[in-house]
């Protein structure tokens, strides 16, 4: 039987573990260094506020895994020998594997910071991340530094601000996450976090981190001098592939594992997937590391289909994410970049007590439907996915946009207004639909 | 500041509470001649040997609650002995005539195990309580139920402030000891249970706690409170108090605010005032929202015969509980889901989800416990169902005996085990242990047939928003019903389960707005199947088309 080995038991590995298993019967092995069983990253920060207990961030009960024949190993791989096709851990096991999945994840950027690996420094990605702040504010965290305006670094502040610990945010761009979102729903989240108290400090950036005599962090310097008392440093500058282990073997590397569409990597029968692995040829318009968790899964479904024999490239269909900024959700569909491209254009709705927005990009002479951003209203995801795939334009879009409503019953509807507000700015007439079941469903079924 | 007012609150609530429960050690009962006859006669005791003995022992006394009831069930008890011993002997002998033995018989006092001798006693302690309770009903009433109310409200009301801005509050709640099975949770859990074994089957151990309601039921049926109408007066309360909590905590959810609202509406109008009003006109009392089978008494002979006995009201009542749960129940489940009733209408789920939303969290989510589930209360509807097939029997035969057993017997057991330990002891007791819904989702003979429509003939369903999940699982956690809502969401399937009231809370604590309550039709099997691929895999997907 064909032993499939899985380094990595984020839902990259697991995702493609489960689906060789419901299309094959071989053999197959996950080893992780950091948990005996599969947990949703995202959901670390809900242990730390209290929401929910660790048991309760796995997806699947311990007996699921017995269950569908997945054998789990919690070791480090210290070394992989190619050509023998072997694995060696730190419990001196030799594992031999007929196919090797390296779905490894990612690793906390950090820039060579003076103080860096300080105690009290930290990002927040595994689960020894969450102990090791779950014990320094057992100690006590008197104050918080975050550097980085992205969402790692906004769960962070939230993190802390849940348990009444003052946060100062490092933010290098002049908005919140200023390399992703545009202008005005940068502003409308960097409103939200300052109105729970968090103090943003914009166009800063870490020059250094001083310790106290225990060295422990106590105080924060930034590049333009000012100095921040802070027993706690947040690092949550990005992540990068998790591959240092790896490195000086035959396998190619550059800044994740090099991949060709099926994920294939340079040497025979071992692939890469997920946070760790590099494109050589990226899918248009996307970049060659996609640190995304529906992107993960993606490649793991993708995966477990040429490992059981079908031939099938990575193609991902319209780009979609959500997140969740302290008390406002977002959600996106299609591209919507922080600035605008040439040849298209935007309209931006805004609800008056500006915790509401929608912001719509579509081509300015075919006047085709790019993408949306949605701040505090849910849209639904497969009436998006439809329009995009139609190639529907904007007017389209806003005429029928009762149907993609996914509030909640009851919740107040903003369609009126929204497009009462385009036909005056661009001087269209647009009429509002009414929602149609009938729709709706046949896009769930295409 | 706000802080401060809070605790101060949080005093007040305890001192109602330590008074309300303090209030029944104290008291003494004076068992004066007319009120012991009046007893007698209202219960038929004809035992001379009870009566003797009583009439020396306890008439023209004075005693604890505690004495009174155990020398009461003492003095029974021996009696009940010793007339049965006569039959025995008599009947051994054969030269005793027929009648004498009838006769005699009719001198036994039968104390039902089941109900823990309540019906005897409670009534004489309830008319010979004296003391200062007795004397300062209102003033009690006040230092009880005034200071709990005003309590919560200083405790919950700074929470408007002291939480933020609107939006899912759960800091700290695996923190907690009252929301984390510690040991403020453990002891609520013990209260209840104390609480609720006191009220069921032994209120006459708390007639103080009963009397002090007594100013309010006078003023709306002019009667005297009885224990359930203390216990309806405190449901009302407590979900007014923690209904206040809701709207605090839920502010930004308006599904949440409207459903606090209707079903606390059911309950005041529905349970409490229209049935005491009703009674203040001479009318049966009636819960015209309580539907068969979770009312389960509705088709027992006495409930049949006072309702007949009520003139054209009382029949109009009799076809509606009948029409109400043949008709009316199914359809609304087929448009809306059980939701309409579990949690916007039931006085069950009322108290669920206001009372018990701080416990959601502690429902077991394991396929183990679903297994055991649906044996429960599928067990459960049968055994209702069985019972009420029985007694329609019985009514139309006049046989006491249905395939062997004593039907009176049969609605005893339902009505101590089921009706009484399942859903009031173990039901609520169990809040802070095993979630909020323990009775509604393991026990409740209503909410187990409305599953069945709601899992295969209905609209309503959780839709899962495309690709969106990312396994997070607060959905489950907060999933006050056990359902592993996170292993639907995240295969992109919408959630279809029988045992799903509706509450809304998956939806609300879901970070990337992945669930919406739905009532819509069924095209093409979406309602609940799952997608071969969850979106978002176009290569994969067109691979499969091929």
């Amino acid at each position: 039987m064909e032993h499939i080995v899985i380094i990595g038991n984020g839902i990259s590995g697991v995702t493609a573990a489960r689906h060789i298993r419901k299309l094959s019967d071989k053999k197959i092995t996950i080893i992780s260094s950091e948990t005996e069983y599969f947990y949703s990253r995202t959901a670390l920060m809900y242990v730390y506020m209290g929401h929910m207990k660790f048991e309760h961030t796995q997806p699947y009960e311990p007996h699921f895994w017995k269950k569908n024949r997945i054998e789990l190993k919690l070791a480090y791989v210290n070394k992989v020998d190619f050509s023998e096709q072997k694995l060696f851990t730190d419990k001196a096991e030799v594992i031999a594997y007929d196919k090797l999945i390296l779905a490894v994840g990612s690793t906390p950027n950090k820039f060579g910071w003076k103080g860096q690996d300080l105690i009290g420094v930290q990002g927040l990605y595994s689960r020894q991340d969450l102990e090791n702040i779950e014990k320094l504010s057992i100690e006590g965290i008197g104050h918080g530094v975050i550097v980085g305006g992205g969402l790692i670094g906004v769960e962070l502040a939230e993190m802390l601000h849940s348990r009444h610990i003052p946060v100062t945010f490092l933010v290098r761009e002049n908005r919140f996450w200023g390399n992703v979102l545009p202008r005005q729903e940068g502003e409308l989240i960097s409103r939200h976090i300052r109105e729970h108290g968090v103090d943003f400090q914009f166009e800063e950036e870490l020059e250094e981190i001083v310790a106290d005599a225990n060295g422990r962090a106590s105080k924060v310097i930034t590049k333009s001098g000012k100095e921040i008392e802070a027993n706690f440093v947040g690092l949550t500058a990005g992540v990068r592939p998790n591959i240092d282990f790896l490195k000086g073997s035959e396998l190619k590397i550059e800044r994740g594992i090099v991949i060709d569409r099926k994920f294939a990597t340079n040497q025979s029968n071992v692939y890469a997937i997920g946070d760790c692995a590099q494109f050589e040829n990226p899918v248009n318009g996307r970049r060659p590391i996609e640190q995304v968790w529906y992107t993960g899964r993606i490649m793991g479904e993708t995966l477990a289909r040429n490992i059981c024999g079908a031939e099938l490239e990575y193609s991902p269909g319209f780009w979609f994410n959500s997140a969740k900024f302290f008390d406002i959700e977002y959600q996106t569909y299609g591209i919507v970049l922080s600035e605008l491209q040439d040849g298209q254009s935007e309209f931006y709705w805004e609800h008056p007590d500006g915790k509401i927005c929608m912001h719509f990009v579509f081509n300015s002479e075919s006047k085709m439907f790019v993408g949306v951003n949605a701040f505090g209203i849910r849209l639904r995801h497969d009436v998006f996915d439809r329009w995009l795939n139609e190639g529907r334009d904007i007017n389209y879009v806003l005429a029928h946009l009762k149907d993609a409503n996914f509030d909640p019953e009851f919740y107040k509807a903003y369609e009126n207004s929204v497009v009462s507000q385009y036909n005056s700015e661009m001087s269209e007439n647009v009429r509002l639909q009414s929602r149609s079941w009938n729709r709706i469903l046949t896009a769930l079924k295409t | 500041m706000l802080r401060t007012i809070k605790y101060f609150g949080l005093g007040l609530f305890l001192i109602g509470l330590v008074v309300f429960t303090a209030v029944n050690f104290v008291g003494e009962y004076t068992v004066a001649p007319q009120k012991f006859e009046d007893w007698v006669s209202s219960k038929g005791i004809v035992s001379e040997l009870f009566l003797q003995e009583a009439r020396e022992q306890i008439v023209g006394n004075a005693f604890t609650s505690f004495e009174l009831t155990s020398k009461l069930s003492e003095l029974a008890e021996k009696s009940h002995q010793f007339h049965v011993d006569r039959i025995r002997e008599w009947e051994s002998e054969g030269q005793v005539s027929q009648d004498s033995i009838n006769a005699e018989w009719s001198k036994v006092i039968w104390l039902d195990w089941s109900k823990t001798h309540k019906e005897f006693t409670y009534p004489l302690l309830q008319k010979t309580v004296g003391g200062a309770v007795a004397d300062h009903k209102l003033l009690f009433l006040f230092l009880t139920f005034g200071l709990g109310i005003l309590g919560g409200l200083l405790y919950i009301l700074p929470d408007v402030v002291l939480l933020g801005p609107a939006g899912i509050k759960h800091h700290g709640i695996y923190h907690n000891s009252a929301t984390n099975r510690g040991w403020v949770g453990i002891s609520v859990f013990a209260y209840l249970i104390v609480f609720y074994c006191t009220l069921y089957f032994f209120p006459a151990y708390m007639v103080n706690s009963i009397i002090i309601t007594d100013p309010v039921s006078l003023s709306l049926s002019g009667n005297s409170a009885s224990q359930w109408f203390m216990y309806g007066f405190m449901y009302c309360v407590v979900m007014t108090v923690m209904a206040v909590r809701m709207y605090v905590k839920y502010r930004n959810n308006t599904y949440q605010i409207f459903r606090t609202t209707v079903v606390l509406f059911f309950q005041i109008a529905f349970a409490f005032l229209i049935p005491e009003l009703l009674v203040k006109f001479n009318q049966p009392w009636y819960d015209f929202k309580n539907a068969w089978p979770l009312d389960y008494d509705f088709f027992f002979g006495w409930q049949l015969d006072q309702l007949m006995a009520s003139g054209n009201l009382g029949w109009f009542m009799l076809i509606w509980g009948v029409v109400l749960s043949l008709i009316i129940v199914p359809v609304m489940v087929y448009f809306f889901g059980k939701r309409w009733y579990c949690s916007w209408v039931c006085g069950c789920g009322g108290l669920a989800e206001t009372l018990g939303d701080p416990y959601r969290q502690h429902s077991d989510k394991s396929v183990k416990a679903w297994k055991i589930e649906r044996y429960l209360i599928h067990g459960v509807l049968g055994f209702a169902v069985v019972m009420t097939i029985m007694t329609l029997i019985v009514r139309s035969t006049g046989d006491q005996y249905v395939f062997g057993l004593e039907n009176y017997k049969v609605q005893s057991w339902y009505g101590f085990f089921i009706g009484s330990i399942f859903s009031g002891v173990i039901g609520t007791g169990f809040y802070p242990l095993m979630g909020n819904r323990v009775w509604c989702r393991f026990g409740c003979p209503l909410a187990a047939y409305m599953g069945l429509v709601q899992r295969f003939k209905s609209k309503f369903r959780i839709a899962t928003n495309g690709g969106q999940c990312i396994s997070c699982g607060n959905c489950s956690t907060y999933c006050e019903q056990g359902i592993d809502v996170r292993s639907y969401a995240q295969k992109g399937q919408n959630i279809v389960r029988a045992s799903c009231v509706g509450c809304g809370v998956c939806s609300a604590v879901c970070p990337r707005g992945v669930l919406k309550l739905e009532n819509a039709p069924n095209t093409g099997g979406s309602r609940m199947e799952a997608p071969e691929v969850v979106l978002g895999n176009d290569g994969l997907k067109s691979l499969l088309k091929k």
